[in-house]
């Protein structure tokens, strides 16, 4: 078992300083995810799952063909989170849009290395904008929101069923209750009574085209999934003691999803400029991107980026 | 007259999923409707329950997939792919996943009009990369579709045929071997499922006016073999003719098509089946008959294929009826 000597606040400070880096030098990017998910993503890597050590290379390998008939050696980005074991969780990141904060994490945790996060978004590389199958850390095609939950559902039925004592761990999206199959799966994992799933959701209450309030109301998340069968923790997630406390919630025979409060700008408040669109953050101006490096920076305690000559 | 078999999907099934540990019954409330309703009674802990929810069923499939097993989907063709393409195509097709879908009521097999007749799954499926298709044409097919489709590595499409249906052929599926029914040298007629029955009819009336028939029957759509079938499309002195119970865009028709313009054969093709129309709810011959999908329909298709009329009606089918399976035994062997 693979555990890093960072503590988890730590790290969330590092992933966020990667993601800000990361989007100065590029002029955009999904700064706001860092903001809401360090502290979750962080936890999860540095405490909560059961991972065994990487199997793939620490600096990613280039883009290797989509699964087919004629492509025997591909492989998923799962071996990041360590091999298929019967006792290793297994962690699927359901908004796949959240791929470079769950990058910069698996940095901070000594799973990949720093040179991974200059491949994203590159023509040819596997370390893909919207994660994919095959980008580090991924082990399913998730991009398209509400999937990840029943495929979550089935691969933990199916390891009951063969009496392994890893666990699924799902990361998800607000926006994802929207969906029709986020019902579904819940309602399905509480006939089937599949407790060896556990899902953290960011609810940041944002989405897209801005405010969820204002793109469709989903109402009291906690009550409905209550009423589909599942159990649900919430806690602040920014706090990391609440977060551990809510993650211990009794759930026999029950789904168990945390319901993660976060502040799309936490760590970045110059960020609440842009509200109510913080889907993703393209600088609109060199002086907007200027002020933001400097009081972001300011903000995390490091030395505005020096973005000259990056684009 | 052959041989008519009741519900051979059930034993099929049974008898494949007992002698297969890591394959899976899954059912979308359509248990009964799907002849698993003895196998769900019998083996309750092989069989999942789903309910009408089925973007959850497919995702949840792959889940399962990832877990090693192999998940038999059961419900009606049109509910595995329409309203959960997109879970069909992120969950299941894109990673390989082993995950057997059992398409029933293909085409107009049922009367239960547009929302229950899969006219289009072929070509959907056709155009999913990493999907194999199989269609299930007599009862010896559908007692061989489990083991064709759980041989495969990575997910398969069958459409399976229920209830009460003709025995055929006496020899199982072969995944990528099409079957010659009969091999003559003037037309070549391709059909798979259902519409294979009206050629065999129509083949026996054609050779009485003197028409020399090539008839193959496909049970694996794809991927599919194009060099056996260009020497077929080769053998024929006239054109080449499809019956297929589907829409004639991104079937059987279409792979004939796609065959023959690739390959240049200047040949005449003329597609029969769902012609850019819904079918409605009836029975089936009548929706056969309505929708021009019968053996009358395929000889007239083969009278315009040649350009003069052979005189054959619907009596002469009526009297062609399809013989037992033992006196076709030998045709199959040609």
């Amino acid at each position: 078992m693979l555990k890093n000597e960072k503590t988890t606040e730590e790290i969330a400070l590092g992933i966020r300083r990667r993601v800000f880096e990361h989007a100065m030098r590029n002029n955009g990017g999904y700064l706001s995810q860092a903001c809401s998910a360090a502290e979750q993503l962080a936890w999860l890597y540095n405490e909560e799952l059961t991972l065994g050590a990487p199997t793939l290379p620490m600096i990613p390998k280039p883009f290797e063909g989509v699964p087919h008939v004629d492509n025997p050696e591909y492989h998923t980005g799962a071996g990041y989170n360590g091999p298929f074991e019967p006792d290793f969780d297994r962690l699927f990141i359901a908004p796949a849009h959240y791929a470079l904060v769950a990058y910069a994490t698996l940095i901070e945790v000594g799973r990949m290395d720093p040179e991974g996060l200059e491949m994203f978004n590159k023509d040819g590389s596997s370390v893909e904008m919207i994660g994919a199958e095959h980008s580090p850390g991924m082990e399913v095609h998730n991009g398209t929101l509400g999937i990840g939950l029943s495929t979550a559902a089935g691969l933990a039925w199916g390891r009951k069923r063969r009496g392994e004592k890893g666990k699924v761990w799902v990361y998800m999206s607000d926006g994802e209750v929207q969906e029709g199959q986020t019902w579904e799966a819940i309602q399905c994992c509480a006939h089937h009574k599949i407790d060896n799933v556990k899902a953290i959701m960011d609810v940041n209450r944002q989405q897209c085209d801005g405010a969820m309030d204002s793109v469709m109301e989903v109402g009291d998340i906690r009550a409905k999934m209550e009423h589909f069968g599942a159990v649900v923790a919430e806690c602040d997630a920014h706090d990391l003691n609440a977060m551990r406390t809510a993650a211990q919630t009794p759930h026999e025979g029950k789904p168990l999803i945390i319901l993660a409060h976060s502040n799309p700008f936490h760590a970045m408040p110059i960020l609440e400029e842009r509200f109510p669109r913080l889907h993703y953050v393209r600088f609109k101006s060199e002086d907007e991107r200027a002020r933001m490096n400097s009081s972001i920076a300011d903000a995390l305690d490091i030395d505005p980026i020096d973005y000259e000559g990056a684009h | 007259m052959a041989e008519m078999v009741s519900r051979p999907y059930e034993r099929a099934f049974e008898k494949h999923a007992l002698a297969n540990p890591d394959v899976l019954c899954l059912s979308a409330d359509l248990t009964s409707s799907c002849e698993i309703d003895k196998f769900r009674d019998d083996h309750p802990d092989q069989f999942l329950s789903l309910g009408m929810a089925e973007q959850n069923m497919m995702s949840f499939a792959g889940g399962l997939g990832l877990a090693g097993y192999r998940p038999f989907i059961h419900t009606f063709g049109v509910f595995t792919y329409r309203r959960p393409y997109d879970q069909l195509m992120a969950s299941i097709a894109y990673p390989r996943r082993k995950v057997r879908i059992m398409g029933f009521l293909p085409g107009i097999t049922t009367p239960g009009g547009m929302t229950h007749q899969a006219i289009e799954d072929i070509s959907v499926m056709r155009s999913m990369p990493n999907m194999t298709i199989l269609e299930t044409g007599d009862a010896t097919e559908v007692e061989s579709i489990c083991e064709a489709a759980d041989s495969i590595d990575g997910p398969v499409y069958c459409r399976v045929l229920r209830g009460s249906m003709p025995r055929l052929f006496d020899t199982p599926i072969v995944v990528g071997q099409m079957r010659e029914l009969s091999l003559g040298s003037d037309i070549l007629i391709v059909t798979a499922g259902i519409s294979t029955e009206e050629a065999m009819r129509a083949t026996k009336a054609l050779e009485g006016v003197g028409v020399s028939v090539r008839h193959l029957h496909l049970n694996t759509i794809k991927p599919f073999d194009a060099a056996a079938m260009l020497d077929h499309i080769n053998s024929v002195k006239g054109g080449v003719i499809t019956l297929e119970n589907h829409v004639t865009e991104g079937g059987i028709g279409s792979l004939m098509a796609e065959i023959m313009a690739d390959n240049g054969v200047g040949k005449k093709l003329k597609r029969l089946g769902l012609n850019d129309t819904y079918a409605h709810g009836g029975s089936r011959a009548y929706l056969m008959r309505y929708y021009g999908l019968d053996a009358l329909a395929l000889t007239q298709g083969i009278e315009d294929l040649m350009g003069e009329r052979l005189g054959i009606t619907e009596k002469d089918l009526a009297e062609a009826r399809v013989d037992a399976v033992h006196s076709l035994a030998k045709a199959e062997g040609l």
